[in-house]
């Protein structure tokens, strides 16, 4: 088991490698920095813009090639480059992987979560009343866009703040800027400005989730193992958990790695919408500044996402999967 | 997924005659199936009914896309303007349909094309192995890596100038990963069956093979695919396009719609609450069709049914 978990690791860091490359090389021959200095007024010589251009490793006149073999050795010693304003790309980070970690953890952790164990409840109550509230719901969540889900669910904040009177739902940023409420007051204000990103995400999550759930639930239900655990004593509870849902929740498993990319790009609809300075509104907000090194950096940050949720469903996939862990 | 297995006599009905018992096909077994399921049958008329006002509602509102009406900005509905006006005096009613136009032609372009590149990648994966397998899916998994949305939201400055086309191709060519991948596992299976080392021996060559007989009897996995992939690209292109990466003024969709009244939805619901309902209502009724028909097609579902 050991040398399958291995070799997929450094698959992944080839890929993660690769990834990164690929995204420099397009966005250093897409995007333009040289463009963000002839709206300056007074518009500096071009001497002076090459000069501060080849500082920054952005100038266009230098071949693509010799540019990416600075960037490159830079970023194998760790330090991601300058961005166009000319401040360091690394210190950016550093903030922005927190504030952006802590939305897709918690609406991965809650939305995988809540979205398997109701789509197998569901499963296992076929056709009540149960199955198909949660059916409607999911198809309904699965029919618009997380853009969509973000805006709305920021529609109905306000709407409902006005109705209240008062700021029942935040909206706007990830924390009220200069705050000074003690440690408590600081962690419940960042829980409150949390609270609809997370749902606006969770919520696309649980759809996926419990439609695939029930599905791969319905599929080892009637399976003879499942009749046999019952047959040898098994409580029907037991059964069901350690029989079906285990062997249910394999192919799902493998399922989140496809569906963690797609969430990726969610998260950076949700942080744009509520205004959270994290990664993904860092790459939108940097495609519009011609910040190559910037879209470097974010892009290897969402490649490293989501190759670490491939290898942790690798690692489920083999907890879960005696034959994974013999073979 | 052989054809023969599918087919199932038909009941005859008593005191019909000794007339000849007729097989139904496959696909009118299918057909069948699917118009019993009330779901399939709400998201078809739905989606009918949506193309056809999206086509001829333009024509009986008595405003011009693109006109403006200089004595109406952000008016609520009215028995002139149906469903209002935005701040620039535009029909909101005909933006909307024109937008539901272009949504459900990206739709299906980016549909039809994302299968078609899934269906040869993953047949020439599967039924090769080998080196060519290796390159083709760790290509795919390259894809999968990198974000669409961000390689998307790159290549749209330098390709803006050349219309919603070349976003269609754009939109397909990040959308066939995870289908390409089910169409080589399929593969690896099927060409282990009779009928494709019956052509093999024969002499046919490889690429035949995969066009005449494998892609074929993967048909149920790429319809239904197909179906869902309409529902990704109208997403992926909403999304885009909210974020100005999408598709340009002129030019509106669904998405720059929704993009336009978001900032005005509390005070001016009518702005943001057709484009969005509508689009829902589309991804909705062509997820339900594709539900309905995996349940038809995929013989192991029925099981569920």
């Amino acid at each position: 088991m050991w040398l399958f978990l291995v070799r997929r690791l450094v698959n992944y860091l080839v890929l993660i490698v690769v990834a990164t490359t690929c995204a420099y090389l397009l966005a250093a021959s897409a995007l333009s920095p040289r463009v963000n200095y002839e709206n300056q007024s007074p518009r500096p010589s071009e001497a002076a813009v090459d000069a501060r251009l080849d500082e920054l490793n952005l100038n266009d006149k230098t071949p693509l090639a010799e540019r990416w073999m600075v960037w490159a050795g830079d970023v194998v010693t760790g330090d991601f480059g300058k961005t166009v304003t000319g401040s360091s790309v690394n210190d950016q980070m550093e903030i922005r992987v927190l504030v952006s970690l802590r939305l897709i953890v918690a609406g991965t952790v809650l939305g995988a979560t809540a979205g398997v164990a109701i789509g197998a409840y569901a499963a296992v109550k076929q056709y009540g009343l149960f199955d198909q509230l949660s059916t409607g719901a999911a198809f309904t969540v699965l029919a618009v866009p997380a853009v969509v889900v973000a805006i709305t669910l920021q529609v109905i904040a306000i709407w409902l703040n006005g109705a209240a009177g008062q700021t029942l739902l935040v909206f706007n940023g990830e924390a009220t800027p200069s705050l000074d409420a003690g440690f408590f007051g600081t962690v419940w204000d960042r829980l409150k400005h949390m609270f609809l990103p997370t749902v606006a995400l969770a919520l696309g999550q649980f759809a996926v989730f419990s439609r695939y759930q029930r599905n791969m639930m319905l599929d080892v239900l009637g399976s003879d193992f499942v009749r046999t655990a019952r047959a040898k004593g098994l409580t029907r509870r037991a059964a069901l958990l350690k029989h079906a849902l285990r062997t249910a929740l394999i192919p799902t498993v493998t399922y989140f790695t496809f569906t963690f990319g797609v969430m990726m790009a969610g998260t950076t609809f949700t942080e744009k919408v509520y205004n959270w300075k994290g990664m993904g509104s860092w790459l939108i907000d940097s495609i519009a500044t011609n910040d190559v090194h910037a879209v470097a950096a974010v892009s290897c940050f969402m490649a490293v996402c989501v190759m670490a949720a491939a290898f942790l469903s690798d690692l489920l996939y083999a907890w879960l999967d005696p034959r994974v862990r013999v073979g | 997924m052989s054809m023969s297995a599918e087919r199932t006599a038909a009941p005859d009905a008593p005191g019909e005659g000794p007339a000849p018992a007729r097989t139904p096909g496959r696909w009118s077994s299918v057909l069948r199936q699917m118009l019993q399921t009330r779901r399939v049958v709400f998201g078809v008329v739905t989606i009918v009914l949506m193309v056809v006002i999206a086509w001829v509602g333009p024509l009986l509102s008595p405003w011009e896309f693109g006109e403006r009406d200089y004595a109406a900005f952000l008016q609520p509905p009215s028995p002139d303007h149906w469903w209002g006006t935005d701040n620039t005096g535009r029909d909101v009613f005909v933006s909307t349909m024109v937008g539901l136009q272009k949504s459900v032609i990206i739709g299906l372009l980016v549909a039809v094309l994302s299968t078609m590149v899934a269906a040869v990648v993953g047949a020439f994966a599967g039924y090769f192995l080998g080196v060519t397998d290796r390159v083709l899916m760790w290509i795919t998994d390259l894809l999968l890596v990198l974000p669409s949305f961000l390689i998307l939201a790159i290549l749209y400055p330098v390709l803006r100038d050349q219309g919603w086309v070349v976003f269609v191709a754009l939109l397909a060519a990040f959308l066939w990963m995870v289908t390409a991948k089910m169409v080589r596992g399929m593969t690896i299976s099927l060409k282990e069956r009779e009928y494709v080392l019956a052509a093999r021996y024969m002499g046919v060559p490889a690429w035949k093979i995969i066009f005449r007989h494998i892609i074929p009897n993967m048909s149920s996995l790429l319809i239904v695919d197909a179906t869902i992939n309409v529902s990704s690209a109208i997403i992926v292109e909403t999304s885009l396009s909210y974020f100005g990466f999408g598709v340009q003024p002129p030019d509106v969709s669904l998405g720059s719609l929704i993009s336009d009244g978001a900032g005005q939805a509390v005070t001016h619901p009518w702005t943001f609450v057709f484009s969005t309902g509508l689009l829902v209502l589309l991804v909705l009724a062509v997820n339900l069709i594709g539900d309905g028909l995996r349940d038809a097609l995929d013989p192991q579902s029925k099981r569920r049914a």
